[in-house]
């Protein structure tokens, strides 16, 4: 029998996860929604953002202070990065479809391994005052460390919906999503656009990252389980839809959350993945597509 | 005619080796290799003919495994049912894999077979009959048929299964198939309005292909006379079968071999003398190095400086 509280209870902790899925998926919404990079790497950036934010962390820096310390690094590595890409791939008009995916599939791979020679493969947590403790509600009690992801994870959406909306770059950027011949027309570079989206969709990795650190101990691997996640946010929002990954990060933590609950941790793995699979199989445009 | 002298001489070769008593690793190692030829080969039939990129090589693999080890634990199956059973049912994913392509093209498609790695793996996480998470230890018959050991009997099979592979892939390469899954990579619309049945080229491909990355992982459970699930379902296999048909060029059945036997031998080198990380960084480099700077692999290369 499902009692109620239980049922509550999966839904509180799945709404805190869910804004932590959003804040991690925001940066492949905007590389692979808006520019259609097939960024299979994404996650494996956000990891480095993680243990960036614990190497700082070793200097008594807190961990949403070093991600923010983290982000111009993160942001001219990601537009340099995007420049290459370019260069190699979308200049020679070489199929993205085969090329492309295997190379990112191999950046993920040198990534792991540079991670694991340089951290080891055990696991690494971070220290702040507020990991460990918990508020208590009457009967339920949340994590601050849930709250406090939660919390950054809601910022950064609310500030990335508002730049991509209402100043005139991120105008821009948007634009080069939809008809970057048009913005050509207007005077405008395209791939210096492109160039600035993903440097501001590699520079949030560095934040949403210092977030994975503090909801959980991160090693090098984890990233592959966050392909899952991340690209079933970016779906289930509908490609391009910065505003609507919030609520799809929403659905997604709900959805694992009460899986969690009721059927055990040795399922929640198949959660993602599995509703993606449903996603692309029934409704690839997703719930705010265009 | 030239093809099958090579493959009967290849074949003869190394059942000679297999009943001398020739050092043991050489067939450890030999095993890997000729797995690497089925695989690469079988994902360059989807990947390469078609430009259809299957991440979800893993599950293949390990759906392959994991039958065989059903099959021999429920009714104690000998190996070449084993095989079968696994070919059988991963030939069947393969068909379903390939439906989800109507929808879905390019990265999405790609993404869908990431999912189906982790599907299955949480799958036979939560069945105890299969081992679970813990995994289970099997105990290898002594001896295989004529030979001394079981192990090199599976070596044997190996061989026998990457001819076939390649033989499959030759014939699909030359035959109407493989021109019709040709220009479907390079224009499905344009293919489709000419007449070829894209829909059922892509169903075909994809279960073939599916049936040989199975039963490249049947005798999996078998060599390695233990099997647990993150293991079997990593995704390192998927990379390396990837970089493989890459190296070597896609375009041409040999391709795939070669990029198998090269990229296999020096991951044993690799791990054998430095260390197992170091192995997966080679991986990872050699692929990005030949998409940036050999595309065509090291057929391109070679057709390229002929050319010239």
């Amino acid at each position: 029998m499902i009692s109620l509280d239980l049922l509550l209870e999966a839904v509180l902790f799945g709404i805190l996860l869910g804004g932590f899925y959003a804040a991690v998926s925001l940066g492949l919404s905007v590389s692979f929604g808006l520019l259609d990079v097939p960024n299979v790497a994404h996650p494996a950036v956000l990891v480095v953002g993680a243990y960036g934010a614990f190497s700082l962390g070793k200097y008594g820096i807190d961990p949403i202070v070093a991600g923010l310390l983290l982000t111009p690094l993160f942001f001219v590595a990601g537009s340099l990065f995007y420049k290459g890409y370019y260069i190699i791939f979308e200049r020679r008009g070489q199929s993205a479809a085969v090329n492309g995916l295997a190379f990112f599939f191999g950046v993920v791979f040198i990534v792991e391994v540079v991670l694991v020679l340089w951290y080891g493969v055990d696991q690494r947590s971070a220290k702040a005052p507020y990991i460990g403790g918990s508020l208590e509600l009457g009967e339920i009690r949340i994590p601050y460390r849930l709250l406090s992801a939660f919390g950054v994870a809601l910022v950064i959406s609310v500030m990335l919906s508002l730049y991509l909306s209402k100043t005139f770059l991120g105008r821009a950027i948007k634009a080069v999503g939809q008809d970057e011949e048009a913005l050509r027309l207007m005077g405008v570079d395209p791939v210096r656009v492109k160039q600035l989206a993903f440097g501001i969709a590699t520079g949030v990795n560095s934040l949403a990252g210092a977030v994975l650190l503090i909801l959980a101990p991160v090693e090098p691997t984890i990233d592959r389980i966050y392909i899952g996640r991340t690209f079933c946010v970016v779906v289930l929002a509908g490609l391009g839809s910065v505003s609507g990954t919030l609520t799809a990060g929403l659905i997604l933590g709900v959805a694992e959350s009460i899986v969690l609950m009721f059927f055990g941790a040795s399922w929640s793995p198949a959660v993602a993945f599995g509703l993606l699979l449903i996603l692309l199989g029934f409704r690839p445009q997703g719930l705010f597509g265009r | 005619m030239k093809f099958w002298v090579t493959c009967a001489v290849l074949l003869s070769g190394v059942v000679a080796l297999a009943v001398s008593n020739v050092n043991n690793y050489v067939f450890f190692a030999g095993f890997v290799v000729l797995q690497s030829i089925v695989l690469a080969t079988a994902w360059n039939i989807l990947g390469g003919y078609a430009g259809y990129v299957n991440f979800g090589i893993p599950a293949f693999i390990g759906a392959g495994a994991y039958t065989a080890l059903g099959m021999h634990l429920w009714i104690d199956a000998s190996l070449i049912i084993q095989i079968l059973a696994a070919s059988l049912l991963c030939g069947i994913v393969g068909f379903l894999v390939g439906a989800l392509t109507v929808r879905l093209r390019g990265i999405f498609f790609s993404i869908a077979t990431v999912a189906l790695v982790f599907i299955f793996e949480t799958i036979v996480m939560n069945t105890p009959f299969l081992g679970g998470a813990a995994g289970m230890q099997l105990s290898r018959p002594e001896t295989g048929g004529v030979f001394p050991t079981y192990l090199r009997m599976l070596v044997v099979v190996m061989l026998l299964l990457a001819i076939v592979a390649v033989a499959l892939a030759r014939y699909v390469q030359d035959s109407y198939i493989g021109k019709g899954l040709k220009a479907l990579r390079d224009s499905e619309e344009a293919a489709e309005c000419c007449g070829v049945p894209t829909l059922k080229l892509k169903l075909l491909a994809c279960s073939l292909s599916g049936a040989l990355l199975g039963a490249a992982g049947a005798p999996l459970p078998m060599y390695l006379s233990y099997i647990e699930p993150v293991s079997t379902f990593n995704l390192l296999y998927a990379v390396s079968a990837i970089a493989m048909p890459i190296i070597g060029g896609m375009s041409h059945w040999i391709g795939p071999v070669i990029g198998a036997i090269l990229l296999s031998s020096l991951q044993q080198l690799v791990t054998v003398t430095i260390s197992s990380e170091l192995n997966v960084l080679v991986v990872g480099v050699l692929l990005v190095l030949f998409v940036v700077a050999a595309p065509d692999g090291i057929v391109g290369l070679y057709k390229r400086w002929k050319s010239s």
